[in-house]
């Protein structure tokens, strides 16, 4: 793997020695001193263009338990907000020979389009409303930890789907893993044609919940209450929100964070006994740290590190043959 | 309303000035006009800058022409595109009037037809004075200028159409954005009786569209990039063809992008009012399934739509319910094209991959016949009151010389337009242009071509 830019593009086999690897680093965490040499001497930049707590702090905490050297680079106070243009930033960050890129952006295509100005991995943190890779994958690892396997297993993704990356990330890690994914919220905050492009079912009630083994709420944004999405946060949580009498006993259940409390999911499930939000954030150190590995450490030769010689060619003596 | 046919010469260019041209023999060409069902081999003899003879192949004898061995190749009527963007003034760094008019030339153009959206946009007779002065020193092939339906194209208050008009505007539009206002849309219809010259619609209700950046479907609900449903350009035709049959009034709808569109422009049709209507070519080959990519170079405005979309434009190119197709040639600097998708801005290049565009992709596959195509591209002119390019004897010499066994890479050897965001860049195509005559002048010889007959 040379980036990770979407789930779209990963294999199966993709995740599961991403998933082999989380395991392997969980043991780390639970040392004493919680870091490996794993990437000493490397360097990560770390390039956020949207404001980002849990994802910022745990690819960077990722880095430094694998010893590399991390430049943590947010838009407000840089060059950014002087109207340097996305080109330009990832030139000049690349000037510093970084062997990853972690970009957030508030637009699709942005780490995609990264790859092509730099020597680099680069990993997507989420751009726009497209996806948010590693999030899918440390909800997966998330799951592997309780459920065997997600082959059959029906996952029910609930809330603002139009708006989530995570969502559609999600949908599509879950997928490939086997399980059987629903989506469910407000017609008008599901895709035209969801369905067919995520290979999911679509529900746009609650009803048939009880059939999910998994229940993952979606962050629901105050905003969309002016484009009219939704009439209320007030009608969006009677109809929506995950609570004690809508979730069952064997229902797992997951949200990316942070929460609406009291609107997507009342407090009582947050911290009920099926909850899986903390333990998501503690997977997403591992995956991080697996993901980092994978895209620094595992696999062929980087190019930057081949074409340092390619790039200088020793000189041909004079009088022998080019 | 203008009725009487204008003439392509009677626009605008650098050839105008009257210098004498050397007679053409073009021997042993494929001659293919539709209109004049002509489909046979001839010798197109070119004098004082018209069709004066389709000779037998080899008869053709012209004291001091030169002669130009043509067997193998196509002879078509030059094209005529009625919606280009030449970005002058404003934008020169992206496409001046000598640039654009030479991507049109070696695209097989005649004529172009510029719009309005400059910066500032064109909308006083001195602006529009200006261009023309401009076009006669720079321009290529003929070319003639629209001038705004609104004042700084913000909807609110006409421009003063009639003084435009006799400036030399050779139509009216707000093309980039939609008239939002029904009520002002209605006046300039209603002014259309004073001033008689058509107006061209882009349409799109911004309501609908707003937050959008590529077509609403099972694409953009992959990307979770914002959508621009198909409707929100059939609702605003559908409005607009009303106020027009209420008027009594002609307008011409720009770029027609979906089904749905289709069928209120054949509605429309069918109860008598007088629309016209063209496609581009990017919407006629290419579909949203290339905006997987997130590749800027396919962002556009209308989208590129579903598959289905995209086959209803088709059958329309071939009922005739879609009158021409215009290119929408739309140049854009690198640094507004290398950001995120949703960031960059709207348009591609269009000119000089046209013809082998469509005549590869829909032309080699059987989907559309060459006639069909040549038609289509040569017709753009008369929803604006042009003669049609001819090949019959008499005619003013509008004709493209076309190598249809020629491949290529679109762009590998450069543009001659000043912007490079074309949508089929490194395609590879057939079909080659070879040579322009507009207005009974060379407009255009491909350089290797050139140098062949030197």
């Amino acid at each position: 793997m040379k980036h990770l830019l979407a789930i779209e593009d990963l294999e199966r086999a993709d995740i599961d020695r991403i998933m082999a690897r989380a395991r392997s680093f969980a043991e780390v965490g639970r040392r004493d001193i919680k870091k490996v040499p794993t990437l000493r001497g490397r360097t990560i930049v770390s390039l956020f263009y949207e404001a980002s707590t849990r994802t910022s702090s745990s690819f960077e905490l990722a880095a430094k338990r694998l010893s590399a050297d991390v430049v943590s680079v947010k838009s407000s106070g840089s060059a950014v907000d002087k109207g340097e243009s996305l080109k330009d930033t990832i030139a000049t960050l690349s000037a510093y020979s970084p062997e990853a890129i972690i970009i957030r952006h508030p637009y699709a295509g942005a780490a995609q389009l990264v790859t092509a100005w730099t020597q680099a991995a680069v990993v997507n943190a989420g751009d726009g409303k497209h996806e948010h890779p590693s999030q899918a994958l440390l909800d997966t690892y998330t799951l592997l930890e309780r459920l065997d396997s997600l082959e059959g297993k029906r996952i029910w993704i609930v809330g603002d789907v139009l708006h989530s990356r995570v969502a559609r990330s999600c949908a599509l890690c879950f997928r490939m893993m086997g399980a059987e994914v629903t989506i469910c919220g407000p017609p008008t905050l599901i895709p035209r044609d969801a369905a067919a492009a995520l290979g999911v079912e679509v529900s746009y009630d609650l009803d048939a919940l009880g059939e999910a083994d998994v229940v993952y709420a979606l962050r629901m944004q105050h905003e969309r209450m002016g484009e009219s999405f939704v009439p209320s946060l007030r009608e969006y949580a009677s109809h929506y929100q995950i609570d004690s009498r809508r979730l069952g006993h064997r229902q797992l259940l997951m949200h990316p964070g942070p929460v609406n409390r009291g609107v997507e999911l009342s407090s009582e499930v947050i911290d009920g006994p099926a909850s899986l939000i903390t333990a998501q954030v503690e997977s997403g150190l591992v995956v991080r740290m697996a993901l980092l590995y994978e895209l620094m450490a595992g696999g062929e030769p980087r190019a930057s590190e081949a074409g340092a010689d390619a790039e200088m060619p020793a000189p041909t003596p004079i009088g022998e043959p080019a | 309303m203008a009725t009487e046919e204008r003439a392509v010469a009677s626009l605008d260019w650098r050839g105008s000035d009257g210098a004498p041209q050397r007679d053409l023999v073009i021997a042993g060409a494929r001659v293919v006009d539709p209109r004049e069902e002509i489909d046979a081999a001839h010798d197109v003899v070119v004098r004082g800058g018209e069709v004066a003879e389709l000779a037998e192949p080899g008869s053709a004898e012209i004291e001091g022409a030169e002669v130009i061995d043509a067997e193998g190749l196509l002879v078509l009527p030059a094209f005529f595109d009625p919606h280009v963007h030449l970005r002058t003034p404003g934008r020169e760094d992206e496409e001046d009037l000598e640039t654009g008019s030479r991507a049109a030339a070696a695209g097989g153009y005649c004529g172009v037809l510029a719009m309005a959206n400059t910066q500032p946009p064109v909308d006083t007779a001195a602006d529009v004075a200006a261009l023309r002065e401009r076009a006669r020193e720079q321009a290529a092939i003929p070319m003639g200028f629209l001038a705004c339906v609104t004042q700084g194209m913000r909807g609110e208050e006409l421009t003063e159409m009639a003084e435009l008009a006799d400036a030399g505007a050779i139509g009216f539009t707000d093309d980039g954005l939609p008239i939002r206002n029904a009520r002002i849309l209605r006046r300039a219809l209603q002014y259309q009786r004073l001033v008689g010259l058509p107006i061209a619609l882009h349409e799109e209700d911004p309501e609908l569209s707003a937050g959008g950046s590529m077509n609403e479907g099972a694409v953009s609900a992959l990307l979770g990039i914002g959508g621009i449903p198909s409707i929100s350009e059939s609702t605003m035709i559908a409005r607009d063809a009303a106020i027009a049959a209420f008027e009594g009034a002609r307008i011409h709808v720009q770029h027609l992008s979906a089904v749905e569109s289709v069928a209120a422009v054949e509605s429309a049709k069918a109860t008598g009012v007088e629309i016209t209507c063209e496609a581009t070519p990017h919407h006629l080959t290419l579909t949203d399934e290339e905006v997987r990519s997130l590749d800027a170079r396919f962002k556009m405005n209308p989208p590129l739509r579903s598959e289905a979309d995209r086959q209803a434009l088709i059958e329309a190119i071939r009922s005739g319910a879609i009158d021409c197709i215009a290119t929408d040639h739309a140049p854009h600097s690198s640094d507004e094209k290398e950001v995120p998708f949703e960031q960059a801005a709207m348009g591609v290049i269009g000119l000089e991959t046209a013809f082998p565009a469509l005549y590869t992709k829909l032309v080699l596959p059987g989907v559309l016949e060459l006639a069909t195509l040549v038609r289509a591209l040569s017709a753009g002119g008369e929803p604006f009151g042009f003669a049609l390019p001819r090949l019959t004897p008499g005619n003013a010499a509008n004709l493209v010389l076309v190598d249809t066994e020629a491949e290529w890479d679109a762009g590998a050897d450069g543009w001659e337009s000043r912007s490079q965001n074309s949508c089929f860049a490194g395609m590879r195509l057939r079909g080659r242009v070879l040579m322009t005559v507009a207005a009974g002048r060379v407009a255009y010889r491909q350089r290797s071509f050139a140098m062949g007959v030197a």
